[in-house]
């Protein structure tokens, strides 16, 4: 099975002024169709650099990225951006909604840059995708009349409705209280039963936890790769970066 | 199964391999975003903050509405200056005695009193002066004071001879002009302007009734319509008398001089047509240095020959200047208003910050952004340019309702105005446009 994620050896170097920041020092994993994945580590271990890089806003300074088929690393600028339209669902921590478009409105805007799309068919499959994540009522709402995890959720089907090869969650439940944070975490487990690939960045082990398989990243460099199986509870993987760090 | 710990490492099979150079198998065909979608963009964004909009508009619109209207009004006067010029037609000449350019203390323009009659015969021969179609010589200019019963009034006096009612094209409402037998026979009789008849004679029916001008009785024989126009001499307030009987009975005390002939005070030739003025202003100028024994070479002349043309064209010259100048500041005013739209655009990006960012995390290619952006730009200088046309067009209907002037809005200053807002929209939206498109998705998606 061909992989949708595919790293190699990927490193990131920020220059600021004359210091040289290595921000990922050499990564390597492959991510399969239909997995679930949490990408863990503190701040400052590189994780939103990879996640920008899996993101494709931005590119690496060396290694290789093979993202459903495509070479990231040597797109430019434009085919960056039409790769982020077409094989990637964005889910940020902030929502990102527009506040003055309705929550249709909102789900259909990447249908508008994929272009070649009639209004009626974004109209409908922006319908669709909103149904999926249990908003079928919602859809002529403004961001305002929604709750947080209903304002998440509209942003959930926003990276469902161009039918990526991969789900990309920065801090899903950043801005939720714990019961929305578990709404919006089932909600991505039925998702991802239903064969959708989830990567899901966090710093939370709770959060973590409901991905079936954890990627630690520390000091930009990948620390451990936990699958459900044996990796049951967080604890586990407390000991697993711990480990990792001694 | 029992992966824990282990390192990914990808089996170098799983890696197809790739050189730098071999053409990246792009699955990424472009479509992008249609024209039309850009604009839609572009207006719900400006629809969601109207009152921005429309105060961004703000400057575009006071711009071109100036532009319209100043230049429109300054047009109208340009016409009404011009039609009152030409009122009597424009291939006129008029000679008139001393020289424009004498020296010494020759006293004011036209004072010179070198014309007399027999030039103005002179000048109506047809083997002299081919190209005159008919010679007007007009004398004295002298005001005095008519008595009329109780009504008395001030009033220019013309002499003149029956091809001045051809000349200026005056037409009678009551009575007739002065006759060539009238002037032969140096009669007493007067024809007066519009204003004169209804000042003098209130309830009407001046013809046949008698007046006085210093001292002599006068018999009203025709009453003038009104003419109108103005400035220049209007014929409606002044009253005229056959050229001998001014020269010999009311100004005789300054009529006779140095030629031996009675003088007059200018002499209005029409030419055959336009073409033939410079044809008429030679032959005239042969015929009146040849009577004047001027030498051909040396002495200037001591007439001088007034082309109505370039009195028409000196006016327009000069309102035309005016017209632009004001037009000038009207468009200062649409440049300002253009920065207004770039700052407030600037702002405009700088807010949007967040949802620029995201809408490229969402596939928008700077292409995308900056169509917007400048989309945005060009709606609000380009609605700016139309409400302002609009409102233009209405102060000139209302400057045409007062009656002060007849404003006329050209098309091509419309075309114009329009134009240059579009253009200075165009032009103040790109930096804020291409700021927008320039920002990382990465950087702008942080952004509070």
């Amino acid at each position: 099975m061909a992989a949708i994620i595919q790293v190699e050896d990927l490193k990131k170097v920020y220059q600021m002024g004359d210091v040289e920041v290595q921000a990922l020092r050499g990564v390597d994993f492959t991510i399969h169709p239909g997995e679930f994945v949490a990408i863990m580590g503190p701040s400052g271990s590189g994780k939103s650099t990879l996640m920008n890089l899996l993101g494709c806003l931005d590119t690496p300074t060396s290694g290789r990225y093979l993202l459903d088929g495509v070479p990231v690393e040597r797109l430019d600028k434009n085919q960056l951006a039409v790769a982020r339209n077409k094989k990637i669902g964005f889910v940020f921590q902030q929502f990102n909604l527009l506040p003055r478009s309705t929550a249709r409105e909102n789900v259909e805007l990447p249908l508008v840059y994929r272009g070649g799309i009639s209004t009626e068919e974004r109209q409908q499959r922006a319908a669709e995708a909103l149904e999926s994540v249990g908003l079928g009522d919602r859809m002529d709402h403004h961001p305002r009349e929604l709750s947080g995890g209903q304002q998440q959720r509209v942003a959930i089907a926003r990276g469902l409705v161009t039918r990526p090869a991969l789900l990309l969650a920065d801090e899903p439940t950043g801005n939720l209280d714990s019961h929305a944070s578990e709404e919006i975490m089932t909600l991505f487990k039925n998702l991802n039963e239903q064969g959708i690939t989830i990567v899901l960045v966090t710093h939370e082990p709770d959060i973590a936890d409901h991905a079936e398989r954890q990627l630690v990243i520390r000091d930009g460099q990948l620390a451990s790769d936990i699958r459900r199986s044996e990796a049951s509870d967080s604890h586990r993987v407390k000991e697993e970066v711990a480990h990792a760090n001694s | 199964m029992l992966t824990a710990d282990r390192t990914i490492t990808v089996p170098a099979e799983n890696v197809p391999a790739r050189t730098e150079d071999e053409p990246v198998d792009i699955v990424l065909e472009e479509q992008g975003i249609s024209l039309g979608e850009s604009m839609r963009l572009a207006f719900s964004s400006l629809m969601a903050n109207k009152l921005r909009t429309i105060l961004t508009s703000l400057g575009v619109i006071i711009g071109v509405m100036a532009v319209i209207a100043l230049l429109a009004i300054g047009k109208g006067s340009q016409d009404a200056i011009a039609a009152s010029i030409t009122k009597n037609g424009s291939n006129m000449l008029t000679v008139r005695g001393g020289a424009a350019n004498a020296g010494g203390a020759r006293g004011q323009f036209g004072s010179g009193q070198t014309l007399t009659i027999q030039d103005a015969q002179a000048i109506s021969d047809p083997s002299n002066v081919p190209a005159a179609l008919l010679v007007s010589p007009e004398s004295g200019g002298g005001g005095a004071q008519l008595v009329a019963g109780s009504q008395n009034l001030g009033a220019r006096i013309t002499g003149a001879e029956p091809t001045y009612q051809q000349i200026h094209n005056l037409s009678l409402a009551d009575g007739e002009f002065v006759t060539d037998a009238e002037v032969t026979s140096i009669d007493n009789v007067v024809v007066l302007g519009a204003n004169v008849a209804t000042t003098l004679y209130p309830g009407g029916g001046a013809v046949g009734q008698s007046l006085r001008i210093r001292g002599q009785t006068f018999r009203v024989v025709g009453v003038l319509n009104a003419q109108g126009g103005s400035g220049f001499g209007s014929t409606d307030d002044g009253v005229l008398v056959p050229i001998s009987t001014a020269q010999r009975k009311l100004f005789g005390d300054r009529a006779i001089t140095g030629g031996g002939g009675l003088l007059v005070s200018s002499i209005v030739v029409q030419a055959r047509d336009a073409n033939s003025i410079n044809a008429a202003l030679d032959q005239i100028s042969t015929v009146l240095r040849d009577r004047h024994q001027l030498p051909a070479n040396g002495a200037s002349d001591d007439f001088s020959i007034i082309n109505q043309q370039d009195i028409l064209n000196t006016a327009v010259q000069s309102t035309k200047v005016l017209t632009l100048f004001l037009g000038a500041i009207a468009a200062i005013s649409l440049l300002v208003g253009g920065i207004g739209i770039m700052n407030i655009m600037l702002v405009s990006v700088r807010e949007r910050t967040r949802e620029i960012g995201l809408r490229k995390a969402l596939g928008a290619r700077e292409k995308d952004i900056l169509t917007q952006f400048l989309i945005e730009a060009l709606s609000l200088s380009t609605a700016g340019g139309l409400i302002g046309c609009l409102l233009g067009m209405l102060i000139a209907v209302g400057v045409n309702l007062s009656g002060i002037v007849q404003a006329s809005v050209a098309p091509l200053s419309v075309v114009m105005s329009i134009g240059f807002a579009m253009a200075v929209g165009l032009f103040f939206g790109i930096e804020p446009a291409r700021r927008a498109a320039a920002l990382s998705p990465i950087v702008a998606l942080r952004y509070d």
